[in-house]
């Protein structure tokens, strides 16, 4: 397909002057096309540059593509015709206070002044310190009811706020608002020592530290035109499905929980420590912090640590299976997760759903197949997509991946690739350079874009991580669905607060 | 019912002997941090330069683990002449001064208020407010009640409500949208109440310091009784920190 956009790779370094400035109409018509045909947004953000505020795509197809325009400060939202730019322009809004007239559903995306000192698209008073001044959607009628939780939760859990509009037991809608967590990242990845950068990179979202970093590595590893080495390549593979698995089956054991078949959920729960220690083999931390650096690793995989390595995965493997058969077996969990929250196809695509979550719901779309980076190209990865959208798919995704992941391992242990560590350093960006990258965590697709300017000062830093475009999936869910089912709902796509809220 | 017998007998028992036994964890751990004082100065001023938490104190020769989030840079560039992380896990003060440290910490148990014990060391129940960190401290909190650790055994549990509880547990940097959520919950419990921040987040604003979204320390807006730190701390680390203090 060719359009007015340039078509780029994943983790590619762009001159800045060879991405298609367009004029704000030719760039919104181009980007309805696209996104109309089936494409989808991965990144769409706004930057300062020389006192003009402008806009930059990057859209996906079977392929990556980007362009930039000028940004007026009102515009016709493309929400209005085509849904998946929604959180994207309301963020937009948030940030950089241009207003998308007409959008379906204006509000506050994480309650934060925008960077311009510009009247706020939102009326907000941001001397309070609380998320509020704001009408939650509302339903009318004499039966009609409200449930209001969070933002703090009954649990050792992230906060956010869930309002349930309801009939009886049953949810006819639920609005979620976030933004408790918000630290202002991406303002910090502007003006912080290069040092810094890594350290931020993996506390965007804890739980997915090696996704994120990727992202983080690879895109300064484009910039400054470095290429990791193959053992790097391959360790690093290994710790993005190590953190897969852990999470996967930390969230089947909570699913198990939350249905009352209490035997999987606590044999999960503790497997799911044993992964955890599995990075802390690896590199001295549970969530893999401290491994990844631009330019590489810092930990090797030395022979005894590929022994232990491969001497718990053989031991654990059989544990996992049986659990996994015990849980799934169940006729009373079957009952339960089967037609529970149902997104469906449609409904999916139009979200622009990702990992695990868009996979229950039919969209194959999975990075580690579409874009590969790192050892990708070299692993053959199923496509895990399912026919129904529920909670059972949703889970059952899980399922499959975690044998897969644990099979990725096993086959890269006793690769014979050594690696030459490397230690923090400094590294000076090239002037006038874009890059963006992608990368399947265990959640889905996470993508970071670095913008510099003519000195090569980083310039904007965007970071979207899945859960940014799969929230909505959840509010989705719960749809006609009781209320009673939320716990349930909330595990299977158990998205991050801290990685939404920047 | 024979598969559920069937996964019973293999999984076996598997909660960990700690106190009374000290788990092994793998090598590449790193905890508590050891200063070799004889040091060249041209070392620590080096390692204090790429310390991407500025966590080095170059006069003193001291590691601030309240800042610190244990990623062994110093300990790489100095080749283990400065600094050594060590397999300790146990690194839990009473005292934010005490984080900075040349690994000589003062035992926990004698910092830690003898009326907190009498109260509180047959039956300590903790609310849980995360607020704005990553989620990983949450999460090696949240496994404290996984059958290994099997936080319950020693009467302590995480709670929903704060009129249950005893004490909150903090994590993260208390953002702007978080804060007035936190102290809420804090008002909500019955004196006396005790204070715990986990995570360097929650010490000093740790990754996020400079951030002005952030509160750098919750100290500045709470009296914190049990500091914490790690990135995150390890769940041993929290299970030391609240055995010692409370017991």
């Amino acid at each position: 397909m060719t359009n007015a956009f340039l078509e780029i790779s994943n983790g590619e370094k762009i001159a800045r002057e060879k991405i298609p400035h367009l004029s704000f109409d030719e760039f919104s018509k181009t980007a309805l096309l696209v996104v109309e045909d089936g494409g989808k947004v991965v990144q769409f953000f706004a930057y300062e540059d020389d006192n003009d505020i402008k806009f930059m795509a990057v859209l996906r197809t079977d392929k990556l593509f980007v362009a930039g325009c000028d940004a007026p400060d009102s515009y016709p939202a493309l929400s209005k015709a085509c849904e998946p730019f929604h959180m994207f322009e309301r963020e937009i809004a948030e940030q950089f206070g241009m207003r998308p007239e007409g959008h379906p559903w204006l509000k506050m995306v994480r309650y934060h002044a925008n960077c311009r000192d510009v009247p706020d698209v939102f009326g907000n008073d941001y001397k309070e310190d609380i998320p509020g001044n704001y009408n939650y959607y509302q339903v009318d009628g004499d039966e009609i009811h409200e449930v209001a939780v969070g933002p703090v939760h009954a649990g050792v859990i992230e906060p956010g706020h869930f309002r349930f509009n309801c009939i009886g037991e049953r949810v006819l809608h639920l609005e979620i608002q976030l933004g408790y967590q918000h630290r202002a990242i991406e303002n910090l990845f502007l003006n912080v020592q290069a040092k810094r950068l890594p350290i931020l990179a993996e506390n965007i979202a804890g739980d997915t530290t090696i996704g994120h970093s990727l992202c983080m590595a690879q895109a300064v590893e484009a910039l400054t035109s470095v290429t990791p080495d193959k053992g790097a390549q391959m360790i690093r593979s290994i710790a993005l499905e190590l953190e897969r698995l852990a999470n996967h089956i930390g969230d089947l054991g909570a699913l198990s929980g939350d249905v009352a078949f209490l035997p999987p959920a606590n044999y999960f729960g503790r497997i799911r420590g044993d992964f955890l220690n599995l990075a802390l083999l690896l590199c001295g931390n549970r969530f893999g912090k401290g491994l990844v650096r631009p330019g590489g690793v810092r930990f090797s995989l030395a022979d005894d640590i590929r022994e232990t390595l491969a001497e718990r995965l053989k031991e654990l493997k059989p544990q996992v299976e049986h659990v996994l058969d015990l849980l799934f077996s169940a006729s009373t969990v079957r009952a339960r997760f089967e037609d529970c929250g149902i997104v469906s196809t449609y409904d999916a695509e139009k979200l622009g759903l990702v990992g695990p979550a868009g996979r229950a719901s039919g969209i194959p779309y999975d990075v580690r197949r579409s874009f590969p980076t790192e050892h990708y190209s070299q692993i053959d990865i199923p496509e895990n997509k399912k026919p129904t959208g529920d909670v059972y798919d949703r889970a059952r995704v899980r399922y499959d991946e975690i044998l897969q992941s644990i099979h990725i391992i096993q086959s890269l242990i006793y690769s014979p690739v050594e690696t030459q560590c490397v230690d923090d350093s400094n590294f000076n960006l090239p002037p006038s350079s874009f890059v963006v990258t992608v990368n399947e965590a265990w959640r889905g697709e996470v993508s970071h874009a670095i913008l510099t300017d003519n000195r090569g000062k980083i310039l904007r830093y965007k970071v979207k991580d899945p859960s940014f475009h799969n929230w909505n999936g959840l509010a989705m869910s719960l749809r006609d669905t009781g209320i009673s089912d939320f716990p349930l709902n909330n595990k299977s796509f158990n998205l991050s607060y801290c990685g939404f809220d920047l | 019912m024979l598969n559920t017998l069937k996964n019973r007998f293999e999984q076996g028992c598997r909660t960990c002997g700690y106190p009374k036994e000290k788990p092994a964890v793998f090598a590449r751990y790193r905890g508590k941090p050891i200063i070799q004082k004889d040091v060249s100065s041209d070392i620590v001023e080096a390692c204090a330069k790429a310390c991407p938490q500025d966590a080095i104190d170059i006069d003193l020769k001291k590691i601030d683990m309240g800042r610190c989030v244990f990623c062994g840079t110093c300990e790489r560039i100095s080749k283990g002449a400065f600094v050594i992380f060590t397999d300790d896990f146990e690194i839990s003060t009473s005292k934010k001064e005490h984080l900075l440290t040349d690994g000589d910490l003062p035992s926990l148990a004698e910092h830690s208020k003898q009326h907190f014990k009498k109260l509180f060391g047959r039956s300590l129940q903790l609310r849980q407010v995360s607020a704005a960190g990553c989620n990983a401290c949450e999460a090696d909190l949240n496994v404290l009640a996984t059958p290994f650790f099997d936080l319950a055994r020693f009467g302590i549990n995480f709670v929903a409500s704060p009129r249950h509880a005893d004490g909150i547990v903090v994590t993260g940097p208390v953002s702007r949208n978080m804060k007035t959520a936190l102290l809420t919950t804090y008002e909500a419990i019955a004196e006396p109440k005790v204070v715990i921040a986990v995570g360097s987040c929650t010490i000093t604003g740790g990754p996020f310091t400079g951030s002005p979204e952030i509160t750098e320390g919750l100290d500045t807006i709470l009296p914190v009784d049990l500091f914490i730190p790690g990135c995150p701390p390890h769940p041993l680390t929290n299970l030391h920190a609240l055995l010692t203090f409370f017991k």
